[in-house]
């Protein structure tokens, strides 16, 4: 068993202690926003939030979470109120498939909290996550968009 | 949606058919434009033909046949419809009919294969007839309420004006009413010229759920009592499941069944898919690897090696006497280049969902291709059509990988061993790495004769490797040979070479290794474009003369590649020299009925670093539908085909695939995206596709871009083999 806050709610699961926190989210709090790319914390696509920081929930036990303030996807936004890069995903029309983009949405939060109005190369530096489709550059013009704002 | 049962559908003969429809074969079907009997959708709004439902809101319901799978065409195909609809754009929202409604609906919605760049330019036609029958019934059926001649009426925008009284009514009030009436025999399309939708980058209509993780994938369905399975197939493509030591994980935690899948996997069920997994990872699993296990990469390199010269080849393009040619050349130049093995690597992995109960077999996936899965579901159920079905849902990226339905069969498979419980099967990224339909791999040696002018006399092309289609489609080989190898290389049709040389010989030694092949974003585009557009490169350097006045002089009856090819020459400044530590490179191509360039700007540090700091692109489909959407096809595909140049390649030891997951097979991250500049030029009168035909070009405008800085010349793939990388 294992107790996790994830976006503000506390959920007991019937875990084993060396779960990663991606399934333990995904399949015991049914919270399927999140998603499963690599398993090797390689891809980014099952990238939360942390006590604020942006981490890969693959690569992570839920033991190493319990405790933590985990907010996931469906989080990110104040009740109906987008988040301001869920605002800007949609203004520009970021998202192909849309499979990788909560992990990228979840990165670049965390990334403007830190840094309000990051350089092309704060952005290549903490924006390490795979899209296949190949949507960096609407990525990278809304962070700026956001940025300028 | 009301489902029919077509009482004369045969398995078989279904089966069959949709095998040929799904590659893209021509098969007759007979659109229906409405009719007397009134269809609803699940809600009960009335359909007023099988393309458009209208609620009583004036919500308009536009059906997609094609699949989404990052691509856009869910919202060009609506687009289309919408145009001749002349519905509000605003209250547009659109569905996927399944493949079993397809089928007992006579295939009203045709062709639900989406790849070969395929999804609007094969069906554009028919659902904008679709838009343009449901228009005119919809203000036939408010005329008639008014008495008066529908000539008097008119539509915009969801609104019916009868234009002498003013009087007005909406789409959504008379729906119900022209559902009833008998469609129109024929319509007349809009000229192009008086589209206003159609041409708009207007937003795409799957956004806003994509943003929120509310959108659900295969990987993400959920049914009540369902459990998850995990899945091994044999490491080695022709090999079997010989045995497993179920003993060895009695007891983990959340296991419910160890079960064989066919003859050549092992799946474990759990109560979830973590369970599964990390019970399967336990499991000991002897395999019968077979005689495959003796292949490796340097075994099919040799086999492909002694096809540039050795043996028969199938000609798909040939001019001239090229062998005298050659022989009788006063310069000849000679190069050998390839292209490996690629992945799709899609960010989700395979997975499908099953119930299958003695009376019926529902799958719920991510599909390419509605009607082959369903056909898939067929098979390994061994149910008939009516009472089987595939709910499509949004794909989490496709590249051509989910036009296979291996994963769909397996998921049936498994859940026929139990009858009455959902099984979501799920593949590890290993297992998808592993077990992929890989992009086919080719050697080919280019051979070129000049006269003592530098004038090209001669160009000789010997392709030597795998043919896709002799793997997935046996039945659509001409002769034996495999006409989709020639992509780009063709005489004529919608993949023309683009340049004319009086003695030209284009020929593959078809040479097929256990690896099974697969369709990967651009196809055999990637490879061909390489193979001629360096090697072009390489003859303009050597006849001493400038890349893009060398080809002009070749391309003069080729107005469409030429136009596409200066448009990207003038937008990068090709006239005047690039900034100080700048390099660049040029090239074009044709294929899926569209004429493509790029032009790419790099910088190369110690010779090994390459900074791709910017590529314009330019493309003529003859119709851009959603220009927005267009140029981010063209930033993708490039990121697709540069992500398999730098980092790409799958290797065999022992007859298996080497890598596993992205850090042995990596992507492009953002910080080596260039800036992508691109032109959507149309040209109109023709129907070219969008997501592929660009892939092809980024790769060799930087490896001649390449040239220019170092002056070497890179003629194998991936770059990762020369150590040489993103900077």
């Amino acid at each position: 068993m294992a107790n996790l806050t994830i976006n503000g709610k506390t959920f007991t699961l019937d875990v084993e202690p060396d779960t990663p926190l991606l399934w333990a989210i995904r399949e015991n709090a049914g919270l399927t926003g999140t998603k499963y790319g690599c398993g090797i914390a390689q891809c980014g696509a099952c990238t939360v939030h942390m006590d604020g920081v942006a981490t890969r929930s693959c690569g992570i036990s839920v033991a190493e979470a319990a405790g933590k303030k985990i907010t996931t996807i469906e989080g990110l936004a104040s009740g109906t109120t987008l988040h301001k890069v869920q605002e800007a995903w949609i203004a520009q029309d970021v998202p192909q498939c849309g499979y990788c983009q909560s992990g990228m949405i979840m990165a670049v939060a965390a990334l403007l909290n830190d840094k309000p109005k990051p350089t092309d190369a704060d952005i290549d530096e903490a924006i390490t996550n795979i899209c296949r489709c190949g949507t960096f550059q609407q990525v990278r013009e809304a962070i700026h968009t956001i940025a300028s704002a | 949606m009301n489902k029919h049962v077509s009482p004369k559908m045969n398995r078989r003969a279904f089966v069959i058919g949709t095998a040929a429809v799904g590659t893209g074969l021509a098969i007759s079907f007979d659109p229906v434009f409405g009719g007397p009997a009134v269809a609803r959708a699940a809600d009960g709004s009335p359909e007023v033909n099988a393309w458009v439902a209208i609620r009583p809101d004036d919500t308009v319901v536009i059906r997609i046949a094609r699949s989404e799978m990052g691509q856009g065409s869910l919202t060009g195909l609506a687009q289309l419809v919408a145009e001749e609809l002349e519905c509000d754009w605003t209250k547009v929202t659109t569905e996927f009919p399944s493949p079993g409604q397809n089928v007992a609906r006579k295939r009203v919605w045709g062709d639900y294969s989406t790849g070969g760049s395929r999804g609007i330019r094969a069906s554009q036609d028919y659902v904008r007839k679709g838009g343009a029958t449901a228009r005119v019934m919809l203000i036939q059926a408010a005329a008639n309420e008014w008495k008066v001649p529908a000539s008097e009426c008119t539509a915009a925008n969801s609104i019916i004006t009868h234009t002498p009284s003013g009087k007005t009514t909406t789409y959504g009030k008379v729906a119900d009413a022209a559902a009833k009436l008998t469609p129109p025999a024929d319509v007349k399309l809009k000229d192009p010229k008086d589209w206003r939708l159609v041409g708009k980058g207007v937003k795409r209509l799957d956004t806003p759920d994509k943003v929120t993780g509310t959108t659900v994938y295969g990987i993400d369905v959920k049914l009540p009592g369902m459990l998850n399975a995990a899945i091994k197939d044999c490491p080695v493509t022709g090999g079997k499941l010989k045995s497993y030591d179920e003993a060895k994980i009695a007891g983990m935690k959340g296991v419910k069944k160890v079960l064989k899948v066919g003859d050549t996997a092992v799946a474990v069920v759990a109560d979830t898919f973590w369970h599964a997994k990390t019970a399967l990872d336990a499991l000991p699993i002897v395999w019968d690897e077979g005689e495959n296990a003796k292949v490796s990469s340097a075994s099919i390199a040799k086999w492909l090696a002694e096809g540039l010269d050795g043996g028969q080849a199938y000609v798909g393009n040939s001019n001239g006497d090229t062998k005298a040619a050659l022989a009788g050349a006063a310069k000849t130049i000679e190069a050998v280049y390839n292209y490996p093995y690629q992945n799709h690597a899609t960010m989700e992995p395979m997975n499908a969902t099953a119930l299958y109960t003695a009376d019926k077999c529902e799958v719920w996936c991510g599909t390419q291709n509605g009607e082959a899965a369903f056909a898939a579901v067929l098979e390994a159920s061994e149910l008939p059509a009516e009472k089987c079905d595939v709910n499509k849902l949004l794909l989490g990226g496709g590249f051509g990988r989910r036009g296979q339905t291996d994963y769909v069969r397996q998921a049936v498979l498994i859940a026929k061993q139990m009858p009455g419980t959902p099984i979501k099967l799920l593949w590890t990224r290993e297992e998808d790495m592993t077990h992929g339909r890989y992009h086919p791999i080719t050697q080919c040696k280019l051979t070129a004769g000049f006269d003592a002018d530098n004038n090209l006399t001669a160009f000789h092309m010997r392709i030597s490797g795998q043919s896709i289609l002799a793997s997935l489609r046996p039945d659509a080989l001409v002769k034996g040979m495999d006409p989709a190898t020639f992509a780009g290389l063709n005489a004529k049709g919608d993949a023309p070479f683009g340049y004319s040389v009086p003695n030209l010989l284009i020929e593959h030694s078809m040479r097929n290794p256990h690896i099974i092949p697969g369709f990967w974003r651009g196809v055999n585009v990637n490879q061909n474009a390489i193979y001629v557009e360096c090697f072009m490169d390489e003859l303009a350097h050597a006849a001493g003369q400038d890349p893009l006045e060398f080809r002009r002089k070749l391309m003069k009856d080729h107005p469409k590649h030429l136009a596409v090819l200066e448009a990207v020459a003038e937008k990068i400044g090709w006239s005047t020299a690039p900034p100080q530590g700048i390099y660049r490179g040029l090239a074009h191509f044709a294929s899926y009925g569209s004429y493509v360039a790029a032009a790419a700007e790099i910088s190369v540090t110690d010779g090994t670093k390459i900074k791709v700091h910017r590529i314009v692109a330019a493309t003529d489909p003859g119709y851009a539908v959603n220009p927005a959407q267009i140029d981010r096809q063209i930033a993708g595909s490039f990121v697709y085909g540069l992500s398999g140049l730098f980092y790409g390649g799958i290797t065999i030891k022992d007859g298996a695939v080497e890598q596993t997951n992205f850090d042995t097979y990596d992507s492009m991250r953002i910080a080596a995206m260039p800036k992508v500049e691109s032109i959507v030029m149309p040209s109109g009168g023709f129907w070219g596709g969008v997501g592929e035909p660009t892939i092809g070009v980024a790769g060799p405008a930087v490896l001649n871009a390449y040239f220019a800085a170092t002056g070497k010349r890179i003629r194998s793939v991936p770059l990762r083999d020369q150590n040489i990388t993103f900077a």
